[in-house]
């Protein structure tokens, strides 16, 4: 087992190696930022000026090395427009991306996984038909429209929770909802296509053979199997949650990291653009990672791989 | 009179272990229903070793999983008696027949390699079907499946209750499966073609535990099977089925010495005997195939197959006595169980 993290652990080093490359690379494509920085009214003198003052002139291999050096450190140099520390501006708008994320993900785990398992102990019964239809709404409404829902009736109408803002638990409770309900759908499928292959597997009936408590032979025998697919499945889930909630938190006006990245992308500031894009990645590789050794302890065959 | 009552006092004290009359499984399927269990009548006495024998889809299978509980809930059963040991198996709640599953009645299924969860170690699974039974402590428990474990030939078998299924190979999946089945010490095993999956060699191995184990702890086994060669090693008493229905039912020795049914005497013509079967000849096959189970079969089921069959086979033969506990579903079962010669290509010379 320790062997397996180990491995993995390399092999996600590596990956967010690359990935600090693509990172760093990407901005440099995106034209000369000199003159982006500058803005149109710049004459030729003052984009030399800030071409030295960025460190622009040097060569792209050592302002990599810079860059990267200071990533490291957790310092992403300091943003062109707030005129602070990049991590400062990270730091202080990761807790509400993280709180939104997580209780997003727990929303999404704690109705898709017993509503999959129900709908396939129960299968073409009115349960099973209503997870369906939830799971098809979910899909195919926009989440941006069921926030706006949501704020119309909780917010608006029944006055239960704050229409906005992060000051307050309450502030998240609706965000949360509509962002973890479009991830239920995919993984309550999941779950469900999983308890349905697994329970007709030989060793389900060898359980019943023993004897053993419909509540053993399901959740001891059969959900554990059945959940390693959607483990995997969380994990990007969370990552898109965490990166991708730039909607949601401008639908309830959040003051969180996609709020933070989509300002700082219309306004050209590149080192904050750079740090979240970096920072989001390495959440990936580290949920991926943490996803292999969980599922690696669910089922005992993938350790050897 | 003195006659009835020996046969009645008999009867009480040692009435056979499981009675199973007219045993009817019906599964409906798309075109109707099939009959995969048309009505069968055997019962097992406590510690012997009941063969029943058959091809795939003679209902076999249905059989096992009926007494166990544990068709597919769509599956209806019907019987006339169904008891294990007092207790009516048609009736019983689904509780207490849980409570009998996996320890006064156990199964090993056919397919080891699939048979066992991947999830968990082995000595996890061995243990829980005991604690499940017994109030028993968690050593206890690990105490029993390793002795078990030792007892069926696993060595290093300490190691080997923490391995997990897919770092032991078929044959020792099999003796893990048969150690699980005697976790309670059951009355019955029901052994599901335990060896058809295995190698040659193996499935020699594992007859012999079989058979060894069932004399060490006096536990009564239904072997299923479709391999005569297997039964003739290690059977007490077989039941031939044919298409739903027990077709021959004998001792061992009586079967194979005087087989009193066209189909019975057509499978032993398949099997390759050494000094028999002279080289280069051809197996005799039974001709046809089995008829389908969905809808009512009328008549003899193996009259379109049987080379004997006449008229009277219109009509449904019913199971007669040829000889004291040997029983023939065939309308010339005397003829036929007068000694004739079995094998037509016996040497001469």
């Amino acid at each position: 087992m320790w062997a397996f993290v180990f491995k993995r652990t390399l092999i996600a080093l590596s990956v967010a190696l690359t990935i600090s490359v693509l990172c760093f690379s990407l901005l440099q494509l995106s034209g000369d930022l000199a003159l982006s920085i500058g803005g149109p009214e710049a004459t030729a003198e003052q984009v030399e000026q800030i071409r030295v003052d960025y460190g622009l002139d040097r060569p792209v291999i050592q302002q990599f090395t810079t860059w990267l050096w200071g990533a490291v450190q957790l310092d992403f140099g300091r943003s062109y427009y707030y005129q602070s520390e990049v991590m400062d501006l990270v730091v202080e708008r990761l807790p509400v991306t993280m709180t939104l994320g997580i209780l997003a993900l727990a929303i999404a785990l704690g109705v898709s996984i017993p509503l999959g398992v129900v709908a396939a102990l129960k299968r073409g019964s009115w349960i099973d038909r209503m997870a369906m239809a939830i799971a098809v709404t979910g899909q195919a409404m926009p989440n941006f429209w069921f926030g706006l829902t949501l704020i119309i009736v909780f917010a608006v109408k029944l006055q239960w929770f704050p229409a906005a803002g992060s000051d307050s638990w309450q502030g998240f409770v609706l965000p949360a909802v509509a962002l973890g309900y479009y991830a239920t759908p995919a993984m309550m499928r999941l779950t469900r296509s999983g308890m349905l292959e697994v329970l007709e597997a030989d060793y389900i009936r060898t359980a019943r053979a023993k004897g053993l408590r419909t509540g053993t032979v399901i959740f001891k025998h059969a959900l554990r199997n059945a959940v390693i697919p959607v483990v995997a499945l969380a994990a990007v889930e969370l990552g898109f949650m965490l990166g991708g909630s730039v909607v949601i938190e401008t639908v309830f006006s959040l003051r969180g990291l996609g709020q933070l990245a989509w300002n700082a992308i219309s306004r050209n500031d590149y080192p904050v653009v750079q740090a979240i894009v970096l920072i989001i990645a390495l959440f990936y590789i580290v949920l991926t990672l943490l996803a292999d050794i969980l599922n690696a302890a669910l089922d005992p065959r993938l350790r050897a791989r | 009179m003195s006659n009835l009552s020996t046969a009645e006092h008999s009867a009480a004290t040692s009435s056979p272990l499981l009675t199973v009359k007219q045993l009817r499984v019906d599964l409906p399927v798309a075109k109707g229903t099939l009959h995969a269990v048309r009505g069968i009548d055997f019962h097992v006495e406590r510690g012997e070793m009941l063969c029943l024998v058959g091809e795939s889809g003679c209902g076999k299978s249905m059989t096992s999983l009926a007494l166990m509980g544990l068709l597919p809930r769509k599956a209806q059963v019907n019987a006339d008696c169904l008891n294990f040991d007092g207790v009516d198996l048609l009736t019983v709640p689904e509780r207490e027949r849980s409570n009998l599953r996996g320890a006064r009645m156990a199964m090993i299924f056919q397919e080891p390699m699939t048979a066992l969860n991947p999830a968990y170690t082995l000595g996890n699974q061995l243990s829980e079907a005991l604690r499940r039974h017994q109030r028993v402590s968690r050593q206890a428990a690990h105490d029993r499946a390793l002795y078990l474990l030792k007892r069926v030939g696993i060595s290093a078998a300490e190691e080997r209750m923490r391995q997990y299924p897919h770092q032991l190979s078929g044959g020792l999946r099999q003796r893990v499966m048969i150690a699980m089945a005697l976790m309670c010490e059951p009355d019955l095993i029901i052994a599901d073609e335990p060896t058809t999956a295995l190698d040659v060699t193996i499935q020699a191995q594992i007859l012999h535990l079989l058979r060894d184990l069932q004399q060490e702890f006096g536990t009564a086994i239904i072997f299923i099977t479709h391999d005569l060669g297997v039964v003739a090693r290690i059977a007490d008493r077989v039941a031939v089925m044919y298409a739903g229905e027990v077709i021959e039912t004998a001792s061992a020795q009586a079967l194979f010495k005087a087989p009193s049914h066209p189909y019975t005497q057509g499978l032993l013509r398949c099997i390759p005997t050494p000094g028999k079967t002279l080289p280069g000849s051809r197996l005799q096959a039974i001709p046809g195939v089995v008829p389908s189970l969905v809808g009512k079969i009328e008549g003899c089921a193996f009259c379109n197959r049987c080379d004997q069959a006449d008229e009277r086979c219109r009509t449904t033969p019913p199971l007669q006595a040829v000889a004291g506990e040997h029983f023939s579903r065939c309308h010339f079962a005397h003829q036929l169980a007068s000694p004739a010669p079995l094998n037509d290509q016996e040497v001469t010379s």
